[in-house]
């Protein structure tokens, strides 16, 4: 139990107000959000209760929460939401103040991931199926993870050996730069 | 309104149509068209034959097109007066010329296919505006089928199938195929408090009717289930919270704290998808109806009617009342009162209350042989006028006329509309224009007395210039 009333309540709200320009005052946790979201039942809080911990100052809850990390970004929660919040949108601001801020983050494999996956955009300007998911299985120490699907995948044509490069890599490079002003790890 | 009906000092003008309204207070000249209903409300005894007779069916407008009405019909049974009303666009005799069917049948010789429209011109002491509200189309949520579905229906549907005398005789069914439902959803604030799709207020009355529906829906099915989704129950009044307490412990009606997000078809059954935000998880309920609590919107032709009396709306198109406090049922042009919800939607005994202060305002100026009126009024000096009618244009209560004085147009003050704003004072040119008590002159002089009065008390130094 801990007691609400600090003078910096406002403080995580508008960090995010000033991150993403969202403001989860908004909300009166209607949860339609929850309610659409095709993830919500696999997080261990809910969009609206997110929504929620913003408004009452818990960081550590929201950050450590596997929410942020679980959301798919498909925008479901936006698009219904009846007060306009972008909350898709703040749930991006939020994955990167806890990796900023050095959170234990909740869903570690999530974050590993997202690493890969960017690493192999980076080098090709597209992703390399084949790459990522070795680089991943070995990651997460799981090597043969999801290995039966490969041969066939293979047979049909739907994973590469060699993998494929954009011809304009040196744009590729650029979009990252720019990207970093938003994304310091 | 039956009773009204009898009273002889009430005229009763029904199927008719404000068309022009002018002058002021005590003294309103108001144009009225009179539709022609084919009928000759004299002769006809409201028997009823015709109706029966008619041989073309429409879809019936009172019972939201869930049933059928004859082209000669009442729209609904205690529909005053007791006259039917032939809607020419589906007439067999007006589309095709041919039928007649009524007019032979009619024992009084009522029918009078010949009828034309009327306009009679009267006079009146006051105005009550009571032209209530319409309800918000849901067709814009997708989410809950955007009026593909069929078993989706809204709050005023499920009324209509309630009404002994309405389109299901009382029973409530589903309208896909006509069977009892057993499990009925109840959905909230569909357009209310969204301001995304729909208007950010909320409707007042939809907890309340939504806890009616259900238990009515229990009396009627003892087998059938209510679910309630809703963001918070708005049970403010007498009694009402006690009566939501007891759709939930008497009649268990489940209320579930959350928004839904999706429904679908899964063969005969709906499922609806949303949140239980108390215990954080989502929900699913397979339900056989589903009933929308739509928001209560202004009339579509609201703000066309405000520009025609010269009162004042807001954004939403609902009229605005003098002074949200003291003066509830005022709107702004003296003389015009306000009731029930045309002004913001409002349940049954607020809408009673309005109506019964608005009456007796309008008493209060018809039993008067004088006005008595606020002295702050505008007024125009017309020696110094110099008949430009600025000021005409910027008076938001017409009360500003063109007249001659010695062979020169001047502009003169209707003292009954002016409600001393001071537009005109603002906009003359030649100062001609001031509001009673409150000319440039009189305004100057205090400015500079509260200087003195500063400079005596060395609050404030008067530099020498």
């Amino acid at each position: 139990m801990s007691f609400l009333n600090s003078e910096e309540i406002h403080s995580f709200r508008n960090r995010i107000l000033s991150l993403s320009g969202e403001d989860a005052l908004r909300c009166t946790q209607c949860g339609k959000c929850s309610g659409g979201c095709p993830i919500s039942p696999e997080m261990d809080q809910q969009p609206n209760q997110v929504l929620r911990l913003i408004q009452i100052n818990d960081r550590q809850a929201v950050l450590s929460s596997s929410t942020i990390w679980l959301c798919a970004s498909c925008r479901t929660c936006s698009v219904r939401c009846p007060e306009e919040i972008e909350i898709a949108k703040i749930m991006d601001v939020l994955r990167k103040l806890a990796v900023e801020e050095k959170f234990s983050l909740a869903e570690k494999q999530v974050v590993k991931f997202n690493e890969i996956f960017l690493d192999t955009v980076r080098k090709r300007g597209r992703v390399h199926e084949l790459e990522l998911m070795m680089r991943y299985n070995l990651a997460v120490h799981q090597p043969f993870k999801d290995a039966h699907l490969g041969p066939r995948m293979l047979a049909r044509g739907k994973l590469g050996i060699l993998g494929q490069k954009v011809k304009e890599l040196s744009q590729v490079g650029e979009i990252f730069e720019k990207s970093k002003r938003f994304f310091k790890p | 309104m039956t009773e009204s009906s009898h009273d002889e000092r009430i005229e009763l003008l029904t199927y008719a149509e404000v068309v022009e309204v002018k002058g002021f207070v005590g003294n309103f000249d108001v144009i009225i068209r009179k539709k022609p209903r084919y009928v000759d409300p004299l002769k006809c005894t409201g028997c009823g034959l015709c109706s029966e007779k008619c041989p073309t069916k429409t879809p019936n407008e009172w019972d939201l097109e869930m049933g059928m009405r004859k082209a000669i019909y009442k729209p609904f049974a205690q529909a005053v007066p007791n006259v039917p009303v032939i809607d020419p666009e589906h007439c067999r005799f007006f589309t095709s010329g041919k039928c007649k069917v009524c007019q032979k049948l009619c024992p009084a010789g009522a029918i009078d296919y010949e009828q034309k429209e009327e306009r009679v011109q009267k006079k009146f002491g006051a105005i009550i505006v009571a032209t209530g509200f319409a309800q918000f189309d849901p067709k814009v949520y997708g989410e809950y089928g955007g009026g593909r579905f069929k078993n989706v229906i809204t709050g005023l549907h499920l009324e209509r199938m309630l009404d002994p005398s309405g389109p299901t005789g009382g029973h409530v069914i589903r309208p896909s195929d006509q069977k009892e439902p057993k499990d009925v959803v109840f959905i909230q604030c569909v357009g209310s408090r969204d301001e995304s799709k729909g208007v950010p207020y909320c409707s007042r009355i939809c907890c309340m009717y939504t806890a009616k529906q259900a238990i009515l829906l229990k009396d009627h099915y003892p087998n059938s289930q209510s679910y309630i989704f809703y963001i918070d129950i708005r049970a403010g009044g007498k009694n009402y919270e006690e009566f939501v307490r007891k759709a939930q412990r008497e009649y268990g009606a489940i209320y579930i704290r959350g928004r839904v997000s999706r429904i679908f078809e899964k063969g005969e059954k709906l499922i609806v998808r949303g949140a239980d935000t108390l215990i954080g998880k989502q929900v699913e309920v397979e339900a056989d109806l589903v009933v929308l609590a739509t928001a209560a919107v202004p009339q579509p032709d609201a703000i066309g009617l405000a520009k025609l009396l010269n009162i004042a709306h807001d954004s939403y198109g609902f009229y605005s009342e003098a002074h949200p406090k003291l003066q509830p049922v005022e709107s702004l042009t003296k003389g015009i009162f306000l009731a029930g919800s045309c002004q913001f939607p409002k349940d049954i005994p607020d809408a009673v209350a309005t109506s019964g202060t608005a009456a007796i305002r309008a008493c209060g100026i018809l039993s008067l042989d004088e006005l008595i009126l606020d002295p702050r009024i505008a007024a125009v000096n017309p020696d110094l006028c110099s008949g430009c009618l600025n000021c005409l244009e910027v008076c938001p209560f017409e009360a500003i006329e063109k007249t001659e004085v010695n062979g020169r147009v001047v502009a003169r003050v209707i003292p009954t509309l002016c409600q001393g704003c001071g537009n005109c004072a603002a906009t003359c040119r030649t100062q001609a224009a001031s509001v009673q008590g409150f000319s440039e002159k009189q305004i100057c002089s205090q400015i500079a007395s509260i200087f003195q009065e500063m400079k005596k008390e060395k609050l404030f130094e008067l530099s020498e210039q």
